[in-house]
């Protein structure tokens, strides 16, 4: 295996570029390195050690949103005050992310590019409108996280860009709630995940684990956004089976997660809904 | 006392298999098959590898015959023509970088031509299928007490329920692992073990190598629970066979997926139940049916289906018994050893049947058992009559007063009125464990132990039981210096190497502090006979006596020995089933109480209260750890541990998909112990091991059945079932 290790942005832009080939980024390498034993074909490949990048580290609030940088890891949105109080699905979201070792060294441009349909920083990030910040040599370009990925684990990324910051838009929310249903209470992957948020901007309600990628509910979106007045959950199973698409695979079935999505979302959101 | 080897586990000092210096060594790995049954028709080796630079070793390198020596010998070491499951190892090969060892077992392809397996041991196998005896029952075994047709026939109710527990993975945190090398001409294997001696005998046969030519050391172990029973010969002779061809060490450690994907579990098993009883619940009749799958190889199968049979008609009187048990072949990754050892398939489905009993009596599950638990006099289903003085009802009542059952219960109505979405229950289990070998086992074992008197007058123990994280070290230097009357830093543990330790058996089957604890105190015994002292002969007395008899034997050496005996008064009929089964059971009464989310259909056990009666306790600290210990691997076999299979073979073979409790899923476990000592165990105890792993998971499941209003009937009763049995 070959590592890079730059000291700047720009020379990590440049080993990007292609020079040396097709090179991988590694953040905490949480993701990267959890099948370095038995991938052996992986370590063939070119690696660029993001982790000194200073440049990406901090989180800065500005007057209309919040920005994490490339490097952001969850505890260090754990850690921010503010964050708590003005995005709390992020903070909910990070403390079930792993464990405390998980959580300090894994990152949210990593969760967001390792695109798996079960992370959990993803659709906290989604919900709020997040606006995904990628540069290249050629420049950089904003893609909103809801248009992000396109299949599974396809997504508007080309290799030679780094996300460089996820810009949060600052907006008054009149209801936000986030839910993972895993296996087990700690350290589990989700088989529903859920974040759902109102704000002035409408309505967002958003999926993991129940299609190829994360990925907001239109048809649910819409049920909110007309005030229909539901009777119990299975009233939402028609728009579930709109917008998502679950399996049955190791961790549980389709049936499941269709019904146990519907059972939160209606409990979560039975008294600000008015529903019975 | 403190715990023996606990400052060098606590400081990361304690060197495991893997953290052995060794030089100049080669890494093992494993070709395993892809196919659950067929025929090797080549093995074919990928091109861009330099094989030149690899010891290659299968079938033709074997000295002796391909035999994993065990019950049968129809397991091979290495397959030579025919492959009969899964990850069943074909080829080694070894190397001195890990990475490429690991790169060329990738590159080799075994072509295997299908044939039909045998994939569900529920189902009768048709004739294309069968690949042992006429009908792939590896072993069939039959307990009969009075009639039981009889009994059924004029009995005024009759309750049945089939009932299914699935397989579990030990998830020890040491995965297995063996270092081998020479010795002049002496093999030397050390690794991760429980039975050192059965490593031996299983290179003395396949190698063809008399004791004096291998010699087996235990490294320290990071847990067993069974796993590491019967598995170490398999990767030991393995180990060997390269080191052997290489003339080199040889390092063969798994990592954790093919540890899962490749090892054994504990049987999956059915069980059903046909029971007569009074209008009142007075057991009549019990007509109990076990089916285990045993896997592609008889390994220990009969004897989990002969443990798991004697428990199956559960802790209570009943004069009209029949149970039926066969161990079925199938073409998945063998099963094995795990703590319980049979018992806890056949206690969930017991208790889990009283339950479903009480409710079709509308009767209290709680005066259910107060009824039919069995009191001194009356006899168990293999006519072992049971005197021990124990009052079972007495263990059941102390479980409900500590979990404060009568009032949760009713606690439990009013929470249940008034939430939404969640149900609170709570459930209960009487059971009970034997201890030691069944029936004649012990016997047959034989087991040998030495105590030798050092120079500087302290004492050393030979035994061939091990540490493994359950306290051998501790608890034998306590037995040891509490009967001579000295200090634990008088007490030695020697090492268990089988050129130095003699054969006191496996340490499995909760024998050790109860049946080898007991060798230890009858080997000081006769040390101090030696000596010229009796019995009252303590302390500092008794270590001068041991200096003294150095001084006047220059050369010599002072050991006192031990050798099996069985409690007097003990039978048992191997052919009829019949008799004692053995020399002591525990009793126990586990409440578990659950809290169930009805919108996902999560269970999470919010308290647990595990009452005991296992002897006199000798170290309370390490016991309350066994039992919690047990608890939690309870609590993941019946709610989250599953395994999934495809081709008769895990597929979820890591942490990530295989899910063991965290602590935030665990309960605060409350243990008591009450105290009755057994004449004829070290200080009185009778074996606690595996007794805590039989509770939890029907204690649990009535629990949930309580709350939810359902009959859940199979395990791990993770979301997606309770969803189904809910909806
Ligand atoms: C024990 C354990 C528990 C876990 N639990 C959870 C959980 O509960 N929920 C959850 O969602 N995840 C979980 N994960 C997965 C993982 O921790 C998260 O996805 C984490 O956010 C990944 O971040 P990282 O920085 O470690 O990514 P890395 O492993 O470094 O990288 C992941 C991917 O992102 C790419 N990448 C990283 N940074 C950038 C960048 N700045 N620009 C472009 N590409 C980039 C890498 O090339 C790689 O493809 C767990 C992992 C482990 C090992």
């Amino acid at each position: 295996m070959k590592l890079l290790l730059p000291e700047t942005v720009r020379d990590a832009l440049a080993h990007m570029a292609g020079r040396d080939g097709v090179t991988t980024p590694i953040a905490g390498g949480t993701d990267l390195l959890v099948h370095w034993p038995v991938r052996l074909g992986e370590r063939d490949r070119t690696y660029v050690d993001l982790w000194q990048l200073q440049e990406l580290k901090p989180l800065r609030w500005t007057a209309d949103a919040l920005i994490l940088g490339g490097l952001t890891t969850y505890w260090d949105v754990i850690r921010d005050r503010r964050a708590g109080d003005e995005f709390p699905l992020l903070v909910a979201a990070a403390r079930q992310v792993g464990a405390i070792q998980i959580q300090a060294r894994g990152t949210w441009a990593g969760n967001i590019v390792n695109a798996s349909p079960a992370a959990d920083g993803v659709p906290a990030l989604m919900a709020y409108g997040a606006v995904v910040v990628l540069e290249s040599q050629r420049g950089t370009e904003e893609v909103p996280l809801d248009g992000f990925y396109t299949g599974y684990k396809d997504m508007r990324r080309r290799p030679d860009q780094l996300i460089v910051a996820v810009r949060i838009p600052r907006r008054r929310y009149s209801y936000q709630t986030f839910a993972k249903v895993g296996s087990r209470r700690a350290q589990s992957i989700a088989k529903v995940g859920l974040a759902v948020t109102q704000s002035d901007d409408g309505w967002r309600v958003v999926a993991a684990s129940m299609a190829p990628t994360i990925r907001r509910c239109p048809a649910i979106e819409r049920l909110l956004q007309q005030g229909a007045v539901l009777r119990d959950s299975d009233d939402l199973l028609p728009a579930i089976a709109r917008d998502v698409s679950p399996i049955d695979d190791v961790r549980s079935t389709a049936e499941y997660r269709r019904r146990v999505m519907a059972r939160v979302l209606y409990d979560e959101l039975r008294e600000t809904c008015g529903w019975r | 006392m403190q715990r023996r080897e606990g400052l060098a586990k606590l400081t990361g000092r304690e060197r495991y298999v893997d953290d052995l210096p060794l030089e100049n060594f080669l890494w093992g790995m494993t070709v395993r098959s892809p196919a659950p049954r067929g025929r090797i028709t080549a093995v074919r080796f990928g091109n861009d590898v330099d094989w030149s630079e690899f010891v290659i070793v299968d079938h033709r390198d074997i000295p002796g015959p391909n035999e994993i020596l065990l019950i049968e010998r129809d397991q091979p070491v290495l397959a030579a023509s025919h492959v009969r499951h899964v990850h069943e190892a074909v080829l080694l090969v070894a190397h001195p970088s890990r990475e490429m060892a690991r790169r060329a077992a990738q590159a080799v392809e075994i072509v295997v031509v299908p044939e039909p397996a045998a994939l569900d041991f529920r189902v009768a196998p048709r004739p294309e299928q069968i690949q042992y005896a006429a009908d792939n029952v590896l072993k069939q075994l039959k307990i009969e007490k009075g009639d039981v047709e009889r009994a059924l026939a004029h009995a005024p109710v009759v309750v049945e329920g089939a009932y299914e527990t699935g397989a579990q993975e030990h998830v020890y945190l040491e995965t297995q692992g063996m270092i081998a090398w020479l010795e002049e001409d002496v093999l030397v294997v050390k690794g991760s073990m429980q039975c050192p001696y059965y490593v031996l005998n299983a290179l003395q046969h396949a190698l063809g190598r008399d004791e004096r030519r291998v010699r087996v050391i235990q490294a320290p172990t990071g847990g067993g629970f069974g796993g590491k029973e019967e598995y170490p010969s398999t990767i030991a002779l393995h180990a060997a066979l390269l080191a052997l061809k290489a003339r080199r060490p040889v390092k063969l450690v798994y990592d954790r997926s093919e540890d899962m994907a490749a090892t054994t579990k504990r049987h999956p098993a059915l069980v059903r139940h046909r029971t007569g009883l009074t209008e009142d619940g007075r057991l009549l009749a019990q007509d109990i049916e076990v089916i285990l799958d045993g896997g592609a190889y008889v390994t220990l199968s009969p004897v989990v289906l002969s443990r798991g049979i004697i428990h199956a008609a559960g802790p209570y009187a009943c004069d009209h018994v029949r149970i039926a048990g066969r161990a079925m072949f199938s073409n998945a990754v063998p099963f094995g050893a795990f703590r319980g050892f049979g018992a806890p398939q056949t206690l969930f489905a017991c208790e889990r049947h009283m339950d479903v009993i009480a409710r079709t009596l509308r009767m209290d599950p709680v005066e259910l058992r107060r009824k039919n638990l069995i009191r001194d006099g009356q006899r168990t289903a293999t006519g072992q009559v049971i005197q021990d003085g124990t009052d079972r009802v007495a263990v059941l009542e102390r479980a409900l007063a500590l979990s404060t059952f009568e009032e949760k219960r009713r606690a439990h109505t009013a929470f249940n009125a008034a939430q939404r979405s969640k149900r609170r229950g709570i459930g209960l289990a009487t059971f009970y464990h034997g201890a030691g070998f069944t029936g004649g086992g012990e016997v047959h074992l034989n087991s040998r132990l030495r105590v030798a008197g050092l120079p500087d007058g302290r004492i050393e123990v030979l035994s061939a039981n091990i540490e493994m994280g359950q306290g051998t070290l501790t608890v034998f230097t306590q037995i040891a210096a509490e009967r001579l009357g000295v200090t634990p830093d008088d007490v030695v543990i020697g090492e268990p190497d089988t050129a130095r330790v003699p054969n006191s058996g496996p340490t499995v089957a909760s024998r050790t502090t109860m049946v080898v604890g007991h060798l230890i105190e009858r080997a000081v015994d006769d040390l101090r006979t030696r000596v010229g002292l009796d019995d009252r002969a303590r302390g500092s007395v008794v270590k001068d006596a041991i200096a003294h008899w150095y001084a006047a034997h220059p050369g010599g050496r002072l050991v006192g020995e031990a050798v099996y005996e069985p409690p007097p008064g003990i039978s048992w009929d191997e052919q009829r089933y019949q008799g004692d089964a053995y020399g002591a059971f525990a009793w126990a009464a586990y409440v578990a109480e659950v809290e169930v989310d009805l919108r996902t259909c999560a269970t999470r056990v919010i308290d647990f209260v595990a009452v005991q009666e296992v002897g006199k306790v000798i170290n309370p600290t390490l016991a309350r750890g066994q039992v919690q210990g047990g608890v939690v691997q309870g609590v993941g076999w019946a709610l989250m541990e599953e395994c999934k299979f495809k081709d008769g073979a895990m597929v979820n073979n890591q942490l990530t998909n295989y899910l063991i409790p965290t602590s935030d899923d665990v309960p605060p476990i409350r243990v008591a112990f009450v105290e009755n000592p057994y004449p004829h165990g070290a200080q009185g105890a009778k074996g606690l091991g595996e007794l805590p792993i039989d509770g939890p998971a029907p204690a649990i499941l009535n629990a949930v059945a309580a709350a939810t209003g359902t009959e859940p009937r199979a395990i791990p009763l993770t979301p997606e079932r309770l969803m189904d049995l809910t909806r």
